[in-house]
């Protein structure tokens, strides 16, 4: 199955595309500002023998000549974590405040959770979620090796994610970041493309719906959610956001991104798409040497 | 605080006959003070934020922001945000402190987090050394204090906290999980 075939007719430049999605992915690390700022992470990395660049659409975030980013000293003191450079995108778009009650809907590994605490200035409360217990451990590791205090990790199904546990009835913001066919990782992991199936495509973007659906209802009225993907595919993207229009009491709102991308869809093979759906962002690989992404901003509330 | 930690239990108990066993299913906020301890050996806030400013000379303002609290038996956390007590989830914070034993000690992630302020038994390692304690690796170096838990830094960019290292015999034994080694 050539699954980027499929994306052929939205992209403009096909051959840019397909070349990008076959390079590998040049390693980034984000500065964990818990621990250090962005200028004491620099000096550091000036005054070791490893290469770096800044790609500059989002301060703290470096480009690291080294195959391994973990075995640095930034990376054991928790200054920097490695991470796709796209998955530095909808933290800074949720823009969760110190002393706000922010959800991680589906946390795990942690990267964007804890990029949210750092946001955060590690004050308020983070709930961050995983089903997997497998990846929990994953989520706890990263979490406290970047030194957050202010996160509450839960193992519970996001789809019916209840807040018995806590004080407080609704969250002020909501990242669904959410779980997908991955397509988007390919420069990464090569094999993203072997179990993917139209069938997945359909039961993948039920679970999203309602994970969305859920994290809009635990947000309060005039509240944010983010949801995020790492995939190409419309109908894990556009199409489920364009139910939850329908669905929710919630709408899309325009956002500020400093990468190149492309508008989100409004029409997939033959079904239309509420047109707010251009205020969502696509980036492909060619346009910025990342990986894939979809982002999207929903207001709580019309 | 000072000498080696021998094998040997130091839990106490204050003798109130109306106390219950550690849950170690779930968080429970540490007391404030002994008076309103309920838990037998549960230590207090006071009591922790005591041992680190007796013990490495950290001033009590520096976990203003934190609560504590116990999840299975001496496991203490320190978490920034609002929970109800007992709260029973898979994580609140991060793991903190070691006590319900003799010699208290804290982890690496809280010695990385909250170490900075430490004027005492930090114990300053050279480029070599700083290398093979994040190995994980036992080594013989000199050091004139306590011997025990001793918070472990090395110089990059301004003194900065490694780690704890247990400190017996002339050895500096590197406590560093193994989940957290590097070798670099």
């Amino acid at each position: 199955m050539d699954v980027l075939g499929r994306y052929e007719p939205l992209v403009e430049n096909v051959e840019a595309f397909r070349a990008a999605c076959e390079r590998p992915l040049p390693s980034v690390v984000r500065v964990n500002t818990i621990k250090a700022d962005a200028e004491r992470a620099r000096r550091t990395l000036e005054a070791s023998e490893i290469g770096y660049e800044s790609p500059g659409w989002q301060p703290g975030l470096f480009g690291l000549d080294t195959e391994k980013p973990g075995a640095t000293w930034g990376s054991f003191h928790g200054w920097w974590h490695g991470q796709e450079e796209v998955s530095a995108i909808p933290a800074p778009v949720l823009d969760p405040q110190p002393g706000e009650r922010v959800w991680a809907a589906c946390g795990a590994p942690g990267s964007k959770a804890s990029h949210l605490a750092a946001l955060m200035d590690d004050s308020g409360t983070l709930v961050a979620n995983d089903r997997s217990l497998g990846r929990l451990s994953a989520l706890r590791f990263n979490l406290e090796r970047l030194g957050v205090t202010c996160a509450a990790v839960t193992n519970r199904d996001a789809r019916n994610f209840s807040l018995q546990p806590f004080d407080f009835a609704e969250f002020d913001r909501a990242l669904v970041d959410a779980p997908c066919s991955c397509e988007g990782t390919i420069r990464k992991n090569p094999d993203a493309f072997e179990e993917w199936s139209e069938g997945y495509l359909d039961s993948v973007s039920t679970l999203q719906r309602s994970i969305t659906e859920r994290a809009i209802q635990a947000t309060r009225e005039g509240g944010r959610v983010v949801y995020s993907t790492c995939t190409f595919a419309p109908e894990e993207n556009e199409a489920v956001l364009d139910n939850v229009l329908e669905s929710e009491d919630c709408r899309l709102v325009e956002f500020d991104l400093a990468l190149d991308h492309d508008a989100g869809i409004t029409e997939w093979r033959g079904e239309e798409f509420d047109s707010s759906l251009r205020k969502a962002k696509r980036v492909y690989p060619h346009q910025n040497d990342t990986g894939g992404f979809f982002c999207a901003r929903l207001e709580v509330g019309g | 605080m000072t000498g080696a930690p021998e094998p040997g239990s130091g839990d106490e108990d204050d003798g109130d006959g109306g106390e219950r066993e550690n849950d170690g299913s779930r968080f429970d906020r540490l007391p404030p003070s002994p008076e309103e301890r309920r838990v037998a050996g549960r230590p207090t806030r006071e009591e922790v934020l005591e041992w680190w400013a007796d013990r490495y000379g950290v001033p009590r303002e520096t976990f203003a922001e934190q609560s504590f609290w116990e999840k299975g038996s001496g496991k203490i956390w320190a978490f920034a945000g609002e929970s109800p007590s007992p709260v029973a989830i898979e994580g609140l914070g991060l793991t903190f402190l070691r006590t319900r034993q003799e010699y208290w000690k804290p982890t690496t992630n809280a010695v990385q987090r909250f170490g900075h302020t430490a004027t005492r038994n930090v114990i300053e390692l050279e480029k070599g050394e700083a290398r093979a304690f994040v190995a994980g690796h036992d080594q013989a170096i000199e050091w004139d204090g306590d011997w025990g838990y001793l918070i472990a830094a090395h110089d990059i960019d301004g003194l900065e906290p490694l780690g704890v290292g247990l400190y017996l015999h002339g050895e500096l034994r590197s406590q560093v999980p193994k989940g957290r080694r590097r070798e670099f």
